[in-house]
């Protein structure tokens, strides 16, 4: 017979001040099993798991029960506790009576009675628990970074640096990823290629750094430490290993098409690196465009290029390969400002993004650094930014704020003062939030040395009056409204997920919010955890970020990623479903349910009959003890160590002994 | 009228069980447990009639804990796991959903109240939501009374 301990927390007044602890411990010395209980200020603390250890020995304790918070806060501290105390760590459950009681409920009686009822089911659970023992698998030692954009470049040259191969998986071209758009950064006003191109050529030089670039994830089995990846490394119908980046080809090439890397404002060719710094310096052929693909005419790529790189005949490839840990660095989108009226549908040519007109600002961009109006390519010289669209808008955009808009068109108007010292800058504004390290002191530099006028408010309608875009909208300030005829318009659009992030997750078994950003395992405590152990997060695939939390970000994912890669071997959850055979019958109907394919049959010999006969046979590495598979059985040959029939059982009627005893 | 005084002096012992319904709910600890944390986390206050039971997937809870909860007496259920297709096990709650499509049919046929059976899909990220729930499913629940569908049928029996 199990005999319980059950140790009730304060957590300082936490859960004290609404639930009588003291009252829950003496209550709980009723319950079945129960040999000693008590209440202390805090259990987690160093005293209080002292306490536990002294107490099992004390008074012959052979389960535990700790009343406290969430198991997701501190199941690990007392799992560890227990074990140190001479206990099976899965001797142990906790009782959650902060999140879902103390601080949900005010009436101290009610809170106090529903307490009680969790530490009951809790010790109804514990008595049952068995000892379980923790197995361990090898580990890969790989990483898989899931893009190239800079942090995905940083965290592969921090992964290479801690001495463990790795792999960047990037589906355009080329990495480099947003960075490589940008013209300067804020707000140092570094120029984002100089410090961005020899990172890239790094992770280009590095031994250990594979690069995979126009290529894509397709499918991620298996668990930390043994994932099993599928890349699909698209037709180039360039050999990389034979081309050197001549560009004897994308010179020749007839076909003139739009740059998606220069916002459609310059042009490529159907053979293209999408901007001279690539990496690799290998082109691509635009399949849907070319000639020769398409018409089988032209093919003079082939014909010119001196190292015989292209082939036509080039098909798309699926490798597989195995990764011990798995970063996601997929970046963010923006935010299509084409269903906002007041902005005109996204119908005028001469109101752009803060992406198009960094594209401008560049001078190795489409217009050479000069600041033009789309629709006629003459000189832009009052120039209206707004911030917020699509952000902080719960109806029509995002809830959120994309953190960096307030920053870039700071920038973005003092480099439209600097390109040319003539022209008027004009930021409307709900708020500036310039939380960083100088950020506010650029935004205060850009008004008062450059003198952009800042104006709070929102902009009502954007029109067109003899040929000129006019801007209407409000200051706040000074209660007026304002009418600005502006050259250029640019938007500040929200920074979202990317469309397909969703796809992804669920190839990741990671979550992801209302927003479609992917979830950190703790919000402020695992910042760059999943829930998915081995899968890290990095970037603004995350939420928006500017390149310094990126990077951030990206050093602290690839520190975990290496953290887990210095092991020999890895501690799996034993918490997973188990067959009894004898009950079996081989119906199989848990391997259709399953999503791991943890479940194989076996033969068997039986032991009654003495006959061959099939059985479920659950592979342990595999199986992530979801407990679909225990619903499914039929004959109810499976349980789950951890949540066994019998526990949950014994916790509905422990639930409900009081019940019975009423009628 | 907040009553200040100190459970003691109440005396728990000598009051007879709680009128109010009693609840259980089966939580997947990915989303809907988590989500009820993250309502702990954020102070939204709710009836305190739900005792929860966690389970690893939603999928993990068999219709027969249902089934049991209602005939040991508990006066509803909730089972409550991640949206579909955010599933953590990337499939578990269609399982869930699916079996519990068949089990309410059950229920209905055997003659116990609907209003006793409640599912919803909470995230992580919905502790709002989870309030929400919670207090939508104790005001049905209430209005379907005690359960004394199967004590009832003892009697009759015995």
């Amino acid at each position: 017979m199990a005999r319980i301990g059950v140790f009730v927390c304060h957590c300082g007044t936490n859960i004290s001040a609404t639930v009588d602890v003291k009252k829950v411990a003496e209550i709980a010395k009723g319950f079945p099993g129960v040999k000693f209980t008590t209440d202390y200020r805090y259990m987690c603390s160093e005293p209080g798991q002292d306490l536990i250890q002294k107490m099992v020995k004390e008074h012959n304790l052979t389960r535990i029960v700790v009343a406290a918070c969430s198991p997701s806060l501190h199941e690990k501290t007392f799992r560890t506790c227990t074990q140190n105390a001479g206990l099976n760590p899965y001797f142990f459950e906790m009782a959650n009576i902060r999140e879902q009681c103390s601080w949900v409920h005010d009436d101290r009686e009610e809170a106090t009675l529903k307490a009680i009822d969790i530490v009951k089911l809790a010790a109804a659970k514990v008595g049952k628990n068995n000892p379980l023992q923790t197995t361990f698998i090898p580990v890969e030692k790989r990483v898989l970074i899931i893009g190239g954009g800079i942090s995905g470049i940083q965290a592969a040259i921090d992964v290479a640096f801690n001495g463990f191969e790795t792999v960047i998986v990037e589906r355009e071209p080329s990495i480099g990823g947003r960075m490589a758009m940008f013209d300067k950064t804020f707000p140092t006003l570094d120029c984002a290629a100089c410090i961005l191109t020899p990172k890239m050529v790094e992770v280009n030089q590095s031994d250990l750094i594979k690069l995979y670039t126009y290529s894509e994830v397709e499918e991620v089995s298996g668990y930390v430490g043994n994932f099993k990846v599928k890349i699909r490394r698209k037709a180039r119908l360039v050999d990389e290993n034979k081309c050197n980046g001549c560009g004897t080809c994308w010179q020749r090439c007839p076909v003139r098409l739009p740059s998606e890397f220069d916002m459609n404002l310059g042009k490529r060719k159907a053979i293209y690196v999408p901007f001279p710094q690539a990496v690799p310096n290998v082109p691509v052929i635009d399949q849907e465009h070319c000639l020769y693909i398409n018409k089988k005419k032209c093919g003079i790529c082939k014909k010119v290029c001196p190292f015989e790189a292209i082939d036509y005949e080039q098909k798309d490839e699926v490798i597989e390969e195995k990764f011990g840990a798995i970063i996601v660095a997929t970046g963010f989108t923006m935010f299509d400002h084409s269903i906002y009226g007041e902005y005109g549908y996204g119908k005028y040519k001469n109101v752009t993004t803060g992406l198009h007109f960094e594209r401008m600002l560049n001078s190795s961009g489409p217009t050479g650094g000069k600041i033009v109006r789309p629709s006629d390519g003459k000189e832009a010289k009052k120039v209206v930014f707004i911030q917020c669209v699509g952000s902080r808008d719960e109806a029509r955009g995002m809830p959120y704020c994309s953190r960096l808009c307030c920053m870039y068109t700071a920038k973005q108007a003092l480099l439209l003062k600097e390109h040319n010292p003539e022209a008027e800058a004009y930021v409307f504004y709900i708020d500036i939030r310039a939380a960083g390290k100088n950020y506010e002191e650029f935004v205060e530099r850009v008004q008062d040395e450059y003198g952009a006028t800042y104006l709070r408010g929102r902009v009502s309608k954007i029109f067109q009056r003899n040929g000129r875009l006019m801007v209407r909208g409000c200051d706040t300030l000074s209660g007026t409204q304002i009418e600005i005829d502006a050259d250029l318009v640019v938007l500040a659009t929200a920074l979202i997920a990317r469309p397909d992030a969703i796809k992804l997750a669920q190839m990741l078994h990671i979550p992801y919010d209302q927003n479609r950003l992917f979830t950190e395992a703790h919000p402020k405590l695992a910042p760059v955890e999943t829930v998915t152990t081995g899968v890290f997060l990095t970037g603004a695939c995350q939420s928006p970020k500017d390149i310094p939390d990126t990077v951030a970000t990206a050093s602290a994912a690839s520190v975990k990623a290496c953290g887990l890669l210095s092991h020999e071997k890895l501690p799996i959850d034993p918490q997973i479903a188990r067959v009894d055979v004898e009950i079996c019958s081989g119906c199989l109907a848990c391997q259709e349910v399953c999503p791991f394919g943890a479940i194989e049959k076996e033969e068997i010999v039986d032991r009654v009959t003495q006959q061959k006969r099939w059985v479920a046979k659950i592979a342990p590495s595999l199986c992530n003890g979801c407990g679909a598979c225990n619903t499914a059985c039929r004959p109810g040959a499976i349980d789950l160590d951890g949540f066994t029939e019998e526990q949950i059982f014994g916790q509905i009627e422990s639930l409900t002994a009081d019940k019975g005893d009423e009628r | 009228m907040k009553d200040n005084r100190s459970i003691k002096e109440r005396d728990l012992g000598s009051k007879p069980a709680r009128e109010k319904v009693k609840i259980a709910a089966f939580l997947c600890k990915w989303c809907s447990y988590a989500g009820a944390d993250l309502a702990g986390g954020s102070r939204k206050k709710y009836p305190p009639n739900v005792i929860v039971i966690r389970t690893p997937c939603s999928a993990r809870t068999n219709p027969l804990f249902v089934w049991k909860s209602l005939e040991k007496g508990l006066d509803g259920v909730l089972v409550s796991g991640c949206h579909p297709g955010e599933c953590h096990y990337s499939e578990g709650n269609y399982h869930t959903r699916r079996n519990f499509a068949v089990f309410r049919k059950l229920l209905e046929y055997i003659g116990i109240e609907p209003e006793r059976f409640h599912m919803s899909w909470v995230s992580a990220a919905e502790g709002d939501k989870w309030a929400e729930v919670v207090k939508d499913v104790v005001k049905v629940v209430e209005s379907a009374g005690p359960n004394t569908y199967f004590s009832k049928k003892k009697e009759d029996n015995g």
